[in-house]
């Protein structure tokens, strides 16, 4: 009887706050689409440049620059000498359009508004997810705590999740990322203007979307995005603020300023795909796209106010494991720049022709990417699997998953054998599926059966090929991975 | 000749996850007055570069996607290729992120 007392209190819990953040999403949509309805009241007036919501900007003004509500939200700017009324109108009337709401767009977003950009835009696509065991990045979420799971294993763990997307709230699991980004901007600056775009952002789009702003921030995570940007930039003659992470390193740079490079007179060729890690799959420290991130938002700040110097022909390079920041000269303007160079023949016409996933060989979303390598009899559903190990089967199972993958959560009993190691190591698998059998003394007639598995089913797959060419003609590989396994077999299971 | 050399971006996963090299570079051995960067490559890709050399190179150059840095400098500026080494010259590969 106390031990039901305290799950019906925990599950009345849970189903109360559930029902309170259905109640709170509801009137979050009633107050965005308000808001949607202010603005088109204020365009109609002729008033384009107002806010949608609460204090607005072109309201009283003293010496004909700052309204009484700015002076006081700003005064801190205000009272820089080396930025001051001046610096601050600009950004007032300027415009930051800010491409891809994950780990650099977050941090720069809130900061673009709470410093008062007169506008700020958000282009996105995806949904804020808790664990999304179908897209790559699954690791995308803000949550403020911690917490710790315990699942059938009797793995116990504290697991405190990278904040790598530090705006998004477990309230917004399941929206739009761009809906919960400008909520919380909203909530740090209403005087700003907040236009959300909650789209993929394409050649088809691009031009429309790109022209309403007079600076661009790229904060996406993949190489044709980069370019399609970049050459977007260049046809509209937009500063680029570009910035990008990746373990514990990140880059920022500004492209197509006051007559410095392009991304394109850096890089005119796209790197072979195997050079193009993602966060999701090499993993990153959240504070590290933090840091460029906020770097960002502060080049937009320089140029939209025109204060400084903006890191043009010059990169930051930030190596946060050893605490070193160094700042290089890099090559200006290319004549032969295929997209700013004298010769150069981009327009928008040509842009919105261009095949960017085609031109870099790789695609614009983030899905992951699925093998089929092997026949279907050498493929095997979690589910089977399990099927079969709960009948007793004699098997070996092999993890190929890197050895700091497998010390996250494996499943039990399986043997860690890296995909890089698997050929010096490839003789520990017949010893094993030896021990197997010797253990099994019931059925002795039946070699122990072998199965890999890996994160997702890519490199599992290469593993049986190398097996089966090495003499291991029965192993199969278990079909999507450890994500499968979660999935189709044990919801408790962790994933990363 | 004494040169720092330092990876970055992660061509460092290309020799044993080591970031800075301090290395020296015997060019009377290698049978040159003059140490160009076009030297240097082939040096590093026979001494340092331990796994995937196709990650680093390309033909006789850097492959797409890596900035070379000489003292803080982009080797475009410098001649690439071409650039003749100085003693305790810092040469820094990094390969560009895309990760955001
Ligand atoms: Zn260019």
């Amino acid at each position: 009887m106390d031990s039901n007392g305290v799950g019906e209190t925990a599950t009345h819990i849970r189903q109360e706050i559930a029902s309170l953040q259905k109640t709170k999403a509801q009137i979050e949509d009633r107050i965005s689409a308000l808001q949607a309805r202010l603005s088109s009241c204020s365009s109609e007036d002729g008033n384009e440049e107002t806010n949608s919501s609460a204090p607005r900007h072109t309201e009283t003004t003293f010496s004909g620059q700052l309204s009484a509500d700015m002076i006081y939200r700003y005064s801190r700017h205000l009272l820089l000498p080396s930025f001051g009324v001046e610096a601050q109108a600009n950004l007032l009337k300027s415009s930051v359009l800010v491409i891809g709401a994950g780990g650099l767009g977050a941090p720069a977003l809130l900061y673009l508004a709470a410093c008062g950009v007169g506008r700020v835009g958000i282009v996105d696509h995806d949904v804020v997810e808790l664990n999304n065991l179908h897209r790559q990045m699954t690791i995308k979420f803000g949550q403020l705590n911690t917490w710790t799971m315990y699942n059938s294993y009797g793995f116990a763990t504290h697991t405190a999740k990278c904040l790598l997307q530090i705006i998004h709230t477990e309230a917004y699991i399941g929206r739009s990322k761009v809906e919960s980004a400008a909520a919380a901007c909203r909530a740090i600056n209403s005087s700003v203007q907040i236009v959300e775009h909650k789209e993929a952002f394409r050649t088809s789009n691009a031009l429309e979307i790109m022209r309403k702003y007079d600076i661009v921030v790229d904060a996406t995570d993949n190489v044709p995005s980069r370019y399609m940007i970049n050459d977007c930039c260049v046809v509209l003659g937009k500063p680029l603020i570009s910035g990008a992470a990746l373990g514990l390193e990140g880059q920022l740079t500004v492209y197509n300023y006051n007559g410095g490079p392009c991304y394109r007179c850096l890089f005119p060729t796209p790197p072979p795909t195997t050079a193009c890690q993602r966060c999701a799959d090499s993993g990153v420290l959240g504070v590290v796209p933090g840091i460029i991130g906020c770097l960002q938002a502060l080049e937009a700040i320089k140029v939209a106010s025109a204060v400084g110097e903006p890191l043009s022909g010059r990169m930051l390079l930030l190596d946060a494991l050893s605490a070193r920041i160094r700042v290089v000269k890099i090559r200006g303007r290319s004549l032969q720049c295929e997209a700013c160079g004298e010769n150069a023949t981009l327009t928008e016409q040509k842009f919105r022709d261009f095949d960017y996933e085609k031109f870099t060989q790789s695609p614009l979303s983030t899905s992951p990417l699925k093998l089929d390598l092997l026949p279907a009899e050498a493929r095997i559903t979690s589910k089977d699997y399990n099927d079969r190990i709960s009948n007793g089967e004699t098997h070996v199972l092999v993890d190929v998953r890197p050895a700091h993958h497998y010390k996250i959560i494996s499943l039990p009993k399986s043997l860690n054998i890296p995909f890089t190691s698997l050929e010096q190591r490839l003789s520990e698998i017949p010893a094993a599926l030896a021990r197997e059998k010797d253990n099994k003394t019931d059925d002795a007639s039946r070699d122990a059966s072998l199965y890999v598995i890996c994160r997702r089913g890519n490199d599992s797959q290469r593993a049986v090929e190398y097996l089966h060419k090495m003499g291991f003609t029965s192993a199969k590989d278990i079909i999507g991975g450890l994500e499968s396994w979660a999935h189709d077999v044990d919801p408790q299971f962790p994933t990363y | 000749m004494q040169l720092t050399l330092e990876f970055g971006g992660g061509l460092e996963l290309l020799c044993n996850s080591v970031k800075i090299h301090q290395v020296n570079v015997d060019t009377q051995a290698e049978g040159m007055k003059l140490l160009t960067m076009k030297h240097l490559l082939s040096w590093v890709r026979t001494n340092l570069i331990k796994e995937r050399p196709e990650m680093f190179m390309k033909g006789d150059t850097v492959r797409p996607g890596v900035l070379v840095l000489i003292n803080d400098c982009d080797w475009e500026l410098s001649g690439q290729l071409e650039t003749v080494l100085e003693e305790k010259d810092v040469v820094v590969f990094i390969s560009t992120l895309h990760g955001g």
